[in-house]
C-alpha cells in the first residue's frame, strides 16, 4: 500500500508543481536555517576530549577576604601563585598540570634572525600525557626539568614549520625573551574546542604556538604579563608587577583522577588544605572548594556564546513560521484533490487510508525539503565561517547532521501535514462525486 | 468595498484564513524584534568616543631586552622627538591603553578611602602633556594638567603622591550629580583631586555595566614605550597609512633590539571596524533572517491566494458576467488580503511585544520602542499586497464566459 501511496504522491507532485515547489521551498528554508545553527551549537557544545574528559577535574579554592564587596559565593576560577604551587605539590592526584599563558618574543639562534611575538602556554610536564597531546618529534620535558627550571621548549607543528622548515628540530636552540631554550619536542596539531583548560581568553580560538615549563617561564622578564589576572584589595603593586602577590589569582590548574575514590580523596584533600590555610590565617573564609569535572566546568562557565543561543532560537522561529506556511499550502493542496479523494472514498477507501495517503504525500514533501535544505545548511555554515567570530572554525558540517537534517525535515513536514490530512479524510464522498 | 461579502466569503475558509493570520503574525513579531535588534547593534556601533578618530594612528613597540628604566625613558623621548618631525604629524603622545584595543586597565574608584567604601571600576588613561591634545579631547570644566604635575608610573601607583586627575562628564555626573566636579576629591591612587572635566572619553573596550562605558579618568603620567603605545595625530586623514610607514621606519632605524612591526600599528578607524565586527556580522545575520521570513510569508500568501483564485474561477466568472469589471475583481482580492494582513498584524503586535518581554528577560535588551510597530505593519501590508498581486491579476483575467460553462 505504501508504494501505491508513494506513486500517488509523486503523481500529485507532477500535477501541481508550483504548489508542491513552494511547500518544498518553505520546508527547505526552515531546515537550512535550523540545521545551520544546530550544527554550530552541536560543534560548540561538543566534548573537547572524548574518552579523557571523565577523568579531568578543575580544583578551586577560595583565598578571598571575608568581606570583599560584591563577591559571589563561587570561588575564583584560577589560583593564586601560592595556592597553585601548594596544590601542585600536594601529590594526591596521579597527574596534574599547572598553567598560564602569554606572548613572548622569539627568534632563532642567529643574531639577525627576525623577531616575532609568539603565543605560549607555560605548564608542567604532565600536561601532554594528561590531555593526550600527540608528539611528532621528541617528547615532553620531565618533572625533573620542571623542578630544575630547565630551559626547554615544545613547539607546535606550525611553529616548527615556520622556524625550522618542518624538520626534526629536537635539540636545536631558540631565543625566547633573551634566554636560550632547547627544543625538547614538537607536537602535532592539537586544539580541542572549547579550549576547556583556559577559558580566560574566550572558549574558542587557536592553540598556543609553543609550550614552556611553568617555573622556567616565571623566571623570564616580567614585561609580558602572566595572562589575565584577577586581583582584589588596593595594593597597586600586585598583578602585573608581582605574580606572586597573594591577592591575585591567575594560574589554571587541572588534575587527573581516574576512580571515584580518587575524586573523593582529592576533594577531601582540598577541604583539608583550605582548613589548614584557614587555621594559618591565610584564608579568611571557611573551606570553600570546588572540584568540577571537565563537562561540568564548561557548563558552569557557559562557554556557548549568547549570540549563538539567540541565533539558534531565531532559526527555530524561522522553521516554525515555515511550518505554519506549509500547513496553509497543504490545506490548499489537499482540498484541491477533494474530487479525487471523494472517488477513492466512494470506491471503498477508509478514512484512515485517505489520511495515510495524505501523510505519505506530506512525508515526500519533507524528504524533498530536507534534500534541498542540506545545500542551504551547507551555505549557511559557509556564511557563519565567513563571520569574524572566534568559533568560525567550528562551523563545519558534521556527517551526523545529514541524518538530523532529513529527520527534522520529514518530522516537520509530517507535523505540518497531520491536520490538513485529517481534514482531507473527512471529505464527504457523496458531495464530491455528485459535483464531478 | 463590499467588506461584508468578503468577510462572509472568508468565513467559509476559516481555517486557511487562521493559518494566514498566524503566519503573518509570527513574521510580524519576529521581524519587529529583529529590526529592533539590528537597531540596537547599529546604535552600539555608532557610539561616540570623544576623540578625533579620523586623524589618529597608533604604533606599538614591544621591548624584548629590557634595559634600565632611565635608558628606556631616554629612548622614549628620542622616539617622541623623531615621530614629531614626520611632516604630516600634528602631535605625538604615548598612551597606556588604546581605544578599541584588547586590554582594559582600570581601578576601583570611590568617594572615600575607607577600606570597605563602595567603589566602581573606572578605566584609567595615562599619558604625557600632549595626550589630551593628541586625542582631541574637549574640556568642559576646570583646567588641563600643569607641566609640573606630571609624574612617573611608580609615583602614581605608589599612591603616596596626590596626583591630580581629569575625569569625563559622565563620571562627574555619577559622583557629583548637579555640581561642578572641579576641585572635588576622588580616591583611585591614594587621594586624587579632580582638576578638569572632559566632555567625553570612553573605555578602551566594553567592561562592566553599560553606563560605565563613558566613565574614564586621565592621569598625568610620563610613560615609556614599554608601558604603552605611541599615538600620532595626523594633519590630513588621507596621509594616515603613509605616516604609519614613516613612523615604523623611524622607530626601526633607532634604539635597542625591540619589536617594531606593522602588526602593532593601525589607524583608529581600522581598530573601530575590527572592534565592532561581531556586531556588524550579527546585524547582517538578522537582516538575512528578516528577508528570509518575508520571502517565506510572501510565498505562503501567494500560494493560498492562487489556490483560492483557482477554486473561485466559476464565481469570478459569474461576477464578471453580471457586471463586475476587471478592476473590481482585482480589488476584491487585494482587499481580502488587506483584511487578513491587518488581522495578522494586530495579533503580530501582541506577539512582538511578548517576544520582546522574553528577550528582555534573558538577554540585555531594552523595551521595543513604539515606532517599530507601524514600521512592521507597513512592511507586512506591502509584502501581502505584492504577494497577492500575481494571483489577483490572474483572477481579473478570468473571462465572463466561464460562468456559462458547467464545471
Amino acid at each position: 500500500m505504501f508504494g501505491y501511496y508513494l506513486d500517488l504522491a509523486l503523481h500529485s507532485f507532477r500535477r501541481t508543481p508550483v504548489l508542491a515547489g513552494l511547500m518544498t521551498l518553505a520546508i527547505a528554508l526552515g531546515i537550512g536555517a535550523s540545521i545551520t545553527m544546530l550544527a554550530v551549537l552541536h560543534n560548540l557544545s561538543g566534548n573537547p576530549l572524548p574518552g579523557r574528559s571523565d577523568a579531568l577535574f578543575h580544583p578551586q579554592v577560595d583565598p578571598r577576604p571575608a568581606d570583599l564587596p560584591g563577591a559571589k559565593d563561587e570561588p575564583p576560577d584560577d589560583l593564586s601563585y601560592l595556592d597553585a604551587v601548594n596544590l601542585y605539590q600536594l601529590g594526591v592526584a596521579p597527574r596534574r598540570a599547572l598553567m598560564s599563558s602569554n606572548w613572548l618574543p622569539v627568534r632563532k639562534d642567529a643574531q639577525d634572525s627576525p623577531l616575532a611575538m609568539v603565543t605560549d602556554r607555560a605548564t608542567t610536564a604532565d600536561f601532554f600525557a594528561m590531555f593526550g597531546v600527540p608528539f611528532i618529534y621528541g617528547s615532553a620535558w620531565s618533572a625533573q626539568d620542571d623542578a630544575s627550571h630547565a630551559q626547554v621548549v615544545v613547539l607546535s607543528r606550525a611553529m616548527n614549520q615556520q622556524l625550522f622548515g618542518g624538520e626534526d628540530s629536537v635539540g636545536r636552540n631558540l631565543v625566547i625573551a633573551t634566554k636560550t631554550f632547547r627544543v625538547a619536542g614538537v607536537v602535532d596539531d592539537w586544539n580541542p574546542q572549547p579550549r576547556f583548560y583556559d577559558l580566560n581568553d574566550g572558549a574558542f580560538g587557536k592553540a598556543e604556538q609553543m609550550y614552556l615549563p611553568f617555573f622556567t617561564w616565571l623566571d623570564l622578564p616580567q614585561d609580558y604579563g602572566y595572562g589575565p589576572m584577577d586581583c582584589w584589595g588596593n595594593d597597586p603593586n600586585a598583578g602585573m608587577h608581582d605574580p606572586k602577590a597573594q591577592q591575585c589569582t591567575w594560574a589554571q590548574f587541572w588534575v587527573q583522577l581516574d576512580t571515584p575514590a580518587q575524586v573523593a580523596g582529592y576533594r577531601a584533600a582540598l577541604v583539608q588544605y583550605s582548613a589548614q590555610q584557614h587555621r594559618l590565617g591565610r584564608f579568611q573564609r571557611p573551606p570553600n572548594v570546588r572540584l568540577a569535572g571537565l563537562v561540568d566546568w564548561l557548563d558552569y562557565k557557559r562557554v556557548i556564546p549568547v549570540t549563538v543561543r539567540m541565533q539558534t532560537w531565531i532559526a527555530f522561529g524561522v522553521l516554525l513560521i515555515c511550518m505554519v506556511n506549509t500547513v496553509g499550502l497543504m490545506v490548499a493542496k489537499f482540498l484541491r484533490k477533494s474530487g479525487e479523494i471523494g472517488v477513492r472514498r466512494a470506491l471503498g477507501a477508509s478514512r484512515r487510508m485517505v489520511f495515510l495517503q495524505c501523510l505519505v504525500e506530506a512525508g515526500v514533501v519533507g524528504v524533498a525539503g530536507g534534500l534541498l535544505g542540506l545545500p542551504l545548511a551547507w551555505l549557511g555554515l559557509w556564511m557563519v565561517r565567513q563571520q569574524p567570530v572566534s568559533f568560525a572554525a567550528s562551523a563545519r558540517f558534521d556527517p551526523s547532521m545529514l541524518g538530523a537534517a532529513l529527520a527534522l525535515a520529514v518530522l516537520s513536514a509530517l507535523a505540518a501535514g497531520v491536520w490538513p490530512a485529517l481534514r482531507a479524510s473527512r471529505v464527504a464522498p457523496a458531495l464530491q462525486v455528485k459535483s464531478l | 468595498m463590499h467588506f461584508r461579502h468578503i468577510l462572509s466569503a472568508l468565513g467559509r475558509h476559516r481555517i486557511a484564513v487562521c493559518l494566514l493570520v498566524l503566519e503573518i503574525a509570527f513574521s510580524c513579531a519576529v521581524v519587529c524584534n529583529a529590526l529592533f535588534l539590528i537597531g540596537a547593534r547599529l546604535d552600539r556601533m555608532h557610539r561616540l568616543t570623544g576623540v578625533d578618530e579620523a586623524h589618529l594612528v597608533e604604533v606599538g613597540v614591544r621591548s624584548v631586552a629590557p634595559g634600565s628604566p632611565e635608558a628606556i625613558m631616554a629612548q622614549t623621548r628620542t622616539d617622541l622627538a623623531a615621530l614629531g618631525t614626520i611632516p604630516d604629524v600634528a602631535s605625538v603622545s604615548i598612551i597606556n591603553q588604546t581605544l578599541f584595543g584588547d586590554s582594559f586597565s582600570g581601578s576601583g574608584v570611590g568617594l572615600s578611602d575607607a577600606p570597605n567604601a563602595p567603589t566602581i571600576t573606572v578605566t584609567q588613561y595615562f599619558g604625557n602633556a600632549q595626550l589630551a591634545g593628541t586625542l582631541g579631547l574637549k574640556l568642559v570644566d576646570g583646567r588641563w594638567f600643569k607641566p609640573d604635575e606630571f609624574v612617573s608610573d611608580e609615583q602614581l601607583e605608589g599612591g603616596g603622591a596626590t596626583v591630580p586627575v581629569i575625569i569625563t562628564r559622565a563620571l562627574a555626573e555619577h559622583f557629583f550629580p548637579g555640581q561642578s566636579a572641579a576641585g572635588k576629591v576622588i580616591y583611585a591612587f591614594g587621594t586624587n583631586r579632580v582638576v578638569g572635566v572632559v566632555d567625553r572619553l570612553v573605555q578602551p573596550k566594553d567592561y562592566g555595566p553599560a553606563e560605565s562605558y563613558e566613565y574614564a579618568m586621565l592621569f598625568p603620567v610620563n610613560l615609556s614605550y614599554a608601558q604603552g603605545a605611541y599615538l600620532l595625530r595626523v594633519k590630513d586623514a588621507s596621509q594616515r597609512d603613509a605616516v604609519i610607514r614613516t613612523a615604523l621606519q623611524a622607530l626601526k632605524g633607532d634604539g635597542p633590539l625591540r619589536l617594531v612591526s606593522p602588526k602593532n600599528a593601525r589607524t583608529l578607524e581600522a581598530a573601530r571596524a575590527k572592534y565592532y565586527r561581531n556586531d556588524r556580522a550579527m546585524a547582517w545575520m538578522l537582516v538575512g533572517v528578516c528577508l528570509l521570513l518575508l520571502i517565506v510569508t510572501a510565498v505562503g500568501i501567494g500560494g493560498l491566494a492562487s489556490f483560492w483564485v483557482a477554486q473561485r474561477r466559476r464565481q469570478i466568472g459569474i461576477r464578471r458576467a453580471v457586471g463586475a469589471t476587471r478592476s473590481d475583481i482585482l480589488r476584491y482580492f487585494q482587499t481580502e488580503n488587506f483584511l487578513i494582513a491587518t488581522l495578522g498584524i494586530v495579533l503580530g503586535m501582541v506577539l512582538a511585544y511578548g517576544l520582546n518581554l522574553v528577550l528582555m528577560l534573558h538577554y540585555e535588551l531594552g523595551r521595543l520602542p513604539g515606532w517599530y510597530f507601524p514600521v512592521g505593519a507597513v512592511t507586512l501590508w506591502i509584502i501581502g499586497q505584492l504577494a497577492v498581486l500575481g494571483p489577483a491579476l490572474r483572477a481579473s483575467h478570468v473571462p465572463p464566459v466561464v460562468a456559462t460553462r458547467s464545471v
